[in-house]
């Protein structure tokens, strides 16, 4: 398991708790992202990303798109009726609005992520909870300043939609329910994508403070790349 | 089209076709289901901003649910209520398969080109899509989760997604009463999961007409706490538009 393609084919077969040999001494970028903070970042063809729960029960939402053409964006839909299960694990092939596989869960020791349960925003927080938590911090928020930031890359609000939610856990039921259930991820738990094209990421370290998901508690993610070669 | 009288308006959307059309506040529309196994790929946008636009993730965890059906909200990303489900006797839509697209259609059922089969060619649920959206400016980064009314898919234990052929027989119906002025771009594409040996080309019958006003023991409204909070959101943006005195 020591190169990336390796760890690629591996993938396609693995299921829960397939861990990376990656070692993060050789990884060529590394950054600690605080609940409530964006990080947004292009990922080139067969880099590898590494997303770290450091402390359990966080989640990282997380939106991807073809560096080539923005328009080509990851699609929850897409992905969930190719692969037939609603649930993202080692080796789901995570698919874009034009059907392009955009990334591939090569290694996860979780053993499944959400992508039905979508972002929190301001406005749902009135929804969901109370219509006096308008004012507070939520991911969508977050993703509009991202994209304010970084208007060069033509993003903007069209372009904020139904998302990854990585560690988080969302049971569905045969009669048809869905709850936001305690995660299976824990302290250190990560996940990693293979960029199967150039791709940017837009990952929202979600600020809520309203879900018992994440005990009240929102705590900071890693986020590490690898190139190709790395051995 | 027909007018039914008394404030009516119905006609037909064949299979395979798309359509689009703003519905105002206070209006109602009935989708039925002409000949059984129909499915409407459906999204919805606010005219006056189409930035703003439905959200399925937002839809189903507000109200605990991964189906569609009577008592349930449609919502936008921004808090508000696009439309109710008010009756409905199909008892299950799909929010989370998406739609068909052009590959896809072929590789299930053979392409038929326009040029060789006319009014009976293959169309898809994104070009569908696509078409109604452009002539209100909208285009591929506009496109969100659709409903596809009428259809049914449900999830195994272990999260396989499962499709069910025989959700809704001919005659079955859902009510959508709207609760603010929407712009919604239907089609009448194959379910994705339809597995069915020919391209499914299955009429829905559409019915205007307008809504009883909401009370406050209306199921909708109070069918869940969130709702309750949707409506008060739907009402606030609304406030001070006497248009149809709801």
């Amino acid at each position: 398991m020591s190169d990336v393609r390796q760890v690629s084919g591996f993938g396609a077969e693995g299921g829960l708790g397939a861990e990376s040999t990656r070692l993060p001494g050789e990884a060529v970028f590394r950054q600690v992202v605080p609940a409530g903070e964006y990080w947004i970042n292009s990922v080139k063809r067969d880099q590898v990303l590494r997303i770290v729960d450091t402390e359990g029960n966080q989640s990282a939402d997380t939106l991807l798109f073809n560096a080539a053409d923005i328009s080509d964006r990851y699609s929850a839909v897409d992905t969930i009726r190719a692969q037939r299960n609603v649930y993202l694990s080692c080796g789901s092939r995570l698919l874009s609005t034009g059907g392009n596989v955009l990334a591939q869960i090569v290694a996860d020791t979780v053993g499944r992520h959400d992508t039905l349960g979508g972002a929190c925003a301001a406005e749902s927080n009135t929804v969901r909870y109370a219509l006096d938590k308008r004012s507070m911090h939520s991911c969508r928020d977050s993703w509009l300043l991202a994209v304010a930031q970084h208007d060069h890359l033509g993003l903007n609000k069209r372009d904020l939609s139904h998302n990854i939610n990585f560690f988080m856990n969302v049971p569905v039921t045969p009669q048809g329910g869905l709850s936001f259930a305690d995660g299976l991820s824990g302290p250190g738990h990560y996940v990693e994508l293979q960029a199967a094209m150039d791709i940017i990421v837009l990952i929202s370290n979600c600020p809520q403070l309203n879900n018992p998901c994440n005990a009240y508690n929102p705590t900071p993610l890693e986020v590490l790349i690898w190139n190709p070669d790395v051995r | 089209m027909t007018n039914g009288g008394a404030g009516t308006y119905e006609t037909s959307v064949e299979g395979g076709k798309h359509w689009s059309f703003i519905m105002r506040s206070g209006m109602q529309l009935r989708m039925i289901d002409s000949r059984g196994g129909a499915n409407v790929g459906m999204l919805f946008f606010n005219p006056q901003n189409p930035l703003e636009r439905y959200n399925a993730p937002d839809t189903l965890k507000c109200q605990h649910t991964f189906k569609l059906t009577k008592g349930h909200c449609l919502y936008s990303d921004m808090g508000r209520i696009f439309c109710s489900i008010v009756e409905d006797s199909v008892g299950w839509h799909d929010t989370v398969c998406g739609t068909t697209t052009r590959r896809l259609v072929a590789e299930r059922w053979g392409e038929r080109s326009y040029q060789e089969y006319r009014n009976e060619w293959t169309q898809n649920g994104h070009d569908a899509f696509l078409v109604e959206g452009g002539k209100y400016g909208l285009g591929r980064r506009d496109l969100a989760a659709n409903v596809n009314w009428f259809s049914k898919a449900w999830v195994a234990d272990d999260g396989a997604l499962i499709f069910d052929a025989n959700n809704s027989a001919a005659g079955q119906f859902v009510d959508l009463r709207f609760e603010m002025d929407s712009l919604v771009l239907l089609h009448t594409c194959p379910h994705p999961l339809n597995s069915a040996g020919q391209y499914p080309r299955n009429p829905v019958l559409l019915q205007f007409s307008k809504a009883q006003p909401v009370q406050n023991d209306d199921f909708c409204l109070n069918s869940r706490p969130e709702n309750a909070r949707g409506f008060a959101n739907t009402e606030l943006y609304r406030f001070g538009n006497t248009g149809d005195g709801r």
